[in-house]
């Protein structure tokens, strides 16, 4: 999801970072960085820095703070699949998004939020907790909570006012948010701001270390020139950031809405949730579990993997996925050129669907996808109804994990069909 | 540079199969060791008289030794070959390349595969190459699906009549295999229970799929000139082409899942060797690789015994059954007689050679009045295959 939300903001600009930072709550790694997988994905450059923040949920707003105060160009991408047990309020007012936002000054590209300033109050209190491994997130009886966040929301918001030389009149719209639903609601209604943001709980459920970014991203696609708009965040103490929109807000067009991916959204089976989730085991195909991958054949092949880069033929245009040395048409050897492939549509030239496969999410919906402007795979497809799947079905591409195998996880590209 | 092939230059003199099937009480080395001994025995040789050996086996087990060892071959080369599922296809050919050079007056081009001691019902793959896992995890089930509606697509067949065709095949080949003692599944089965069978993949039901055996087969090779000396029924060898294709059926969208390249090509190679010039007119029965219903669909007319488009029509009439004009598997062929990997090839071989000196018994037993009888061999999937054909007649010239 991460990887998918940073293609998105860079889609939408011309801009590239220094630095990518990635939080999380819940890392795929631990000791190995995981934002080295979204640097590869978006075919970053080796000078580009990727970081982990993470572990707490404040992680995903606070590294958004810390970025807007440096003066690196930095990619935050915020990213959380939200746990629970089974039935809990957890995992009903919860969901799983990810969200980037692309941090710089005029000299990177056209800025289209102004970060005005901001404030931030911290302070050591036991509201809400999971040890790591554990599935289930904890929770001090919440009016405690409630009490020790409101007077510092007031604080912060005051002193972020104060910050940006502004009042509160001047606020057009105020995101609040927070894992602390009755302390989110309360402070809203204190901000004293005209208007404030749909916190998308009931569309998307509360996203945790995702969430402020996806608020941002959220009021941002809707936003008109001129707009102040207040991002406010409670988990473990406040963050303040206020922003104002400029006149390069009209040019932005996301590349998928949130609003967009909220109405195309699909139904899935409970069943199928806890499966994904791991709550409930499922009996697996009988068949072998699939290897480890090899570190170094996925080093060798690393633009290929992470960035599904092909390789085109110069002389004939042949185009090879994966790429090849040695040209399919003609046989011309090493005369090939990178062919990004990650962004361009396919079409569905067959498909079929396998029932003794084996995989994370049985049964696995198979097509050979052939892409526009050539070059042909056998993918296996997501997020896809397979009863109205058809040849001739227009489809692209989204990074995926396809299975873990001895804690490593593979990484690669599916195929979805293309929706609205 | 050119292709000369090996007509009439070297026989197949002796041949051995064992029965294929679930062999529980049975290891590789068990198997190797029957059906050599009916090949020894069929051909009147030892395995003292036997210059040099060729082992196919695509994973139960690795160089020479593996057959060394259990027939306790003393001072013998023993060469062991693997080419997907074509493993005993070209055990033979380098077994007959090898005679045919003068290099050794005597070899044995021998198959076996051990695949039911894996613990799981379909084939596992042997190779365990360290990969970047970006490649296709899909089944061979699932790769032979998508040639069922491209085909239908293509010609105009509604799935209903593509559905009936490929059924019949499977019915066909069953109805082979039960008047086969040698064979895995010895039952007729009907139109209704392949299609209602389980799904596997696509509209494919396990009854399109072929059968995972345990079994080994194996021939005797020698120059043309001295088959009499072993048998009065030598089978010569009038072809052998083999062709590994590039995969770039699934990396050229100019591939349609309708038909198969590498046969198509392996199969003229093989008429210009044998000097076949009207497939269907000459060839009186085909043992071809049906690992899947949908494979021996598109091989009919890859091998020219249908027009394009027409095979699903002919298998509905009847032109491949035991009585039809070219009878194809007519010993169940994989889907019924069972397929252990590397012994495949060679089984087919077998039957061609069984069927040509009418020993098929009365039940089974084709018209040979046509004097050449085919065995296809495929390794892989649609778009990414090796294939091999052979020709093999009783006569000379």
């Amino acid at each position: 999801m991460g990887a998918e939300a940073a293609r998105q903001a860079l889609a939408s600009t011309d801009a590239r970072p220094t630095a990518v930072w990635f939080a999380t709550a819940d890392p795929a790694y631990l000791e190995k960085t995981n934002a080295t997988t979204i640097h590869a994905a978006l075919r970053l450059d080796a000078d580009v820095t990727a970081l982990d923040t993470g572990s707490a949920v404040r992680s995903g707003v606070g590294s958004l703070l810390a970025a807007l105060r440096s003066r690196d160009s930095i990619l935050v991408v915020a990213s959380d699949i939200r746990v629970g047990l089974p039935t809990g309020a957890d995992e009903s007012a919860q969901g799983d998004a990810a969200a980037a936002i692309l941090v710089g000054d005029d000299t990177d590209g056209p800025v289209i939020a102004e970060y005005l300033g901001g404030a931030q109050r911290t302070e050591e209190f036991i509201d809400r907790w999971r040890t790591p491994g554990d599935p289930r997130p904890r929770q001090w009886e919440e009016k405690f909570g409630e009490v020790k966040l409101l007077p510092l929301t007031a604080e912060a918001f005051d002193a972020a006012l104060k910050d940006a030389q502004l009042n509160v009149d001047q606020v057009d719209i105020a995101i609040v948010t927070g894992p602390h639903t009755r302390a989110v609601k309360g402070a809203a209604g204190r901000l004293g701001v005209k208007k404030v943001a749909d916190d998308l709980a009931s569309a998307v459920g509360q996203s945790g270390t995702a969430h402020p970014a996806l608020l941002l991203a959220n009021a941002l696609e809707q936003a008109e020139p001129g707009q102040v708009i207040a991002l406010v965040s409670l988990s473990d103490g406040v963050d303040v950031a206020l922003f104002r929109t400029t006149d390069a807000i009209t040019q932005y067009r996301s590349a998928r809405p949130v609003a967009q991916q909220v109405e195309s959204s699909a139904d899935i089976p409970y069943g199928k949730f806890l499966m994904w989730r791991g709550m409930v085991h499922v009996e697996p195909p009988r068949r072998p579990e699939p290897d480890r991958i090899s570190a170094s054949v996925s080093g060798r092949s690393e633009d290929w993997k992470y960035a599904f880069v092909g390789s085109r033929d110069r002389s004939t245009g042949a185009l090879h996925l994966p790429p090849q040395r040695v040209s399919r048409e003609g046989g011309a050897q090493d005369e090939m050129e990178a062919a990004p492939m990650a962004d361009v549509r396919g079409t569905i030239a067959t498909f079929t669907i396998d029932r003794i496969a084996y995989s994370p999410s049985p049964p696995i919906v198979f097509a050979i996808v052939d892409f526009d402007g050539g070059g042909r795979l056998p993918v296996e497809l997501c997020d896809v109804d397979a009863d109205s799947l058809a040849m001739g079905r227009q489809v692209e591409m989204t990074f995926r994990r396809l299975f873990t195998a001895d804690g490593i996880h593979n990484y690669f590209w599916k195929a979805r069909p293309v929706r609205g | 540079m050119a292709s000369h092939g090996i007509k009439d230059q070297v026989a197949i003199v002796g041949m051995g199969c064992t029965p294929f099937g679930e062999h529980w009480d049975k290891g590789a080395d068990d198997l190797l060791i029957d059906a050599s001994n009916e090949a020894f025995a069929s051909a009147g040789v030892d395995k003292e008289t036997v210059d040099a050996y060729w082992l196919g086996t695509a994973m139960s087990g690795m160089s020479g030794m593996a057959l060394a060892r259990p027939l306790q071959l003393s001072g013998k080369p023993v060469t062991r070959v693997e080419n997907f599922c074509a493993t005993g296809a070209e055990a033979l050919r380098n077994a007959a390349y090898a005679v045919a050079s003068g290099a050794y007056d005597v070899a044995m081009a021998i198959g076996v595969e051990k695949v039911k001691d894996s613990g799981y019902q379909g084939l596992v793959g042997a190779a365990k190459t360290p990969t970047d896992g970006t490649g296709r995890t899909l089944t061979a089930a699932a790769m032979y699906a998508m040639c069922a509606p491209a085909y239908g697509k293509k010609y105009g067949v509604s799935d209903e009549e593509v559905r009936e065709a490929l059924a019949r095949i499977s019915v066909k080949n069953h109805y082979n295999g039960a008047r086969n003692p040698r064979a895995q599944f010895k039952k007729e089965i009907t139109v209704e229970t392949v299609c209602n069978a389980p799904l596997m993949a696509g509209n494919l039901g396990v009854y399109d799929c072929s059968g995972v055996a345990d079994g080994s087969a194996a021939a005797v090779i020698v120059r043309a000139q001295d088959a009499h000396k072993y048998t009065d029924n030598p089978i010569y060898i009038k072809a052998l082409s083999f062709i590994a294709g590039n995969c770039s059926g699934n990396a050229d969208p100019g591939y349609d899942y309708t038909w198969f390249p590498e046969i198509h090509a392996s199969g003229l190679e093989a008429y210009k060797q044998a000097g076949v010039t009207d497939p269907r007119g000459q060839i009186a029965m085909a043992e071809v690789h049906d690992c899947f219903t949908p494979a021996e669909l598109l091989i009919y007319e890859d091998l020219g015994f249908a027009e394009r488009g027409t095979a699903w029509k002919e298998v509905i009439d009847g032109t491949f059954d035991l009585t039809g004009d070219i009878p194809v598997n007519p010993d169940g062929g994989l889907k019924s007689f069972g397929h252990p990997v590397g012994a495949s090839g060679l089984r087919m071989v077998f039957e061609c050679w069984t069927q040509m000196r009418r020993e098929a018994g009365e039940q089974r037993q084709i018209k040979t009045d046509k004097r050449l009888a085919l065995s296809h061999n495929l390794g892989g999937y649609p778009g990414e295959m090796v294939s091999f054909v052979g020709i093999y007649g009783p006569d000379l010239g």
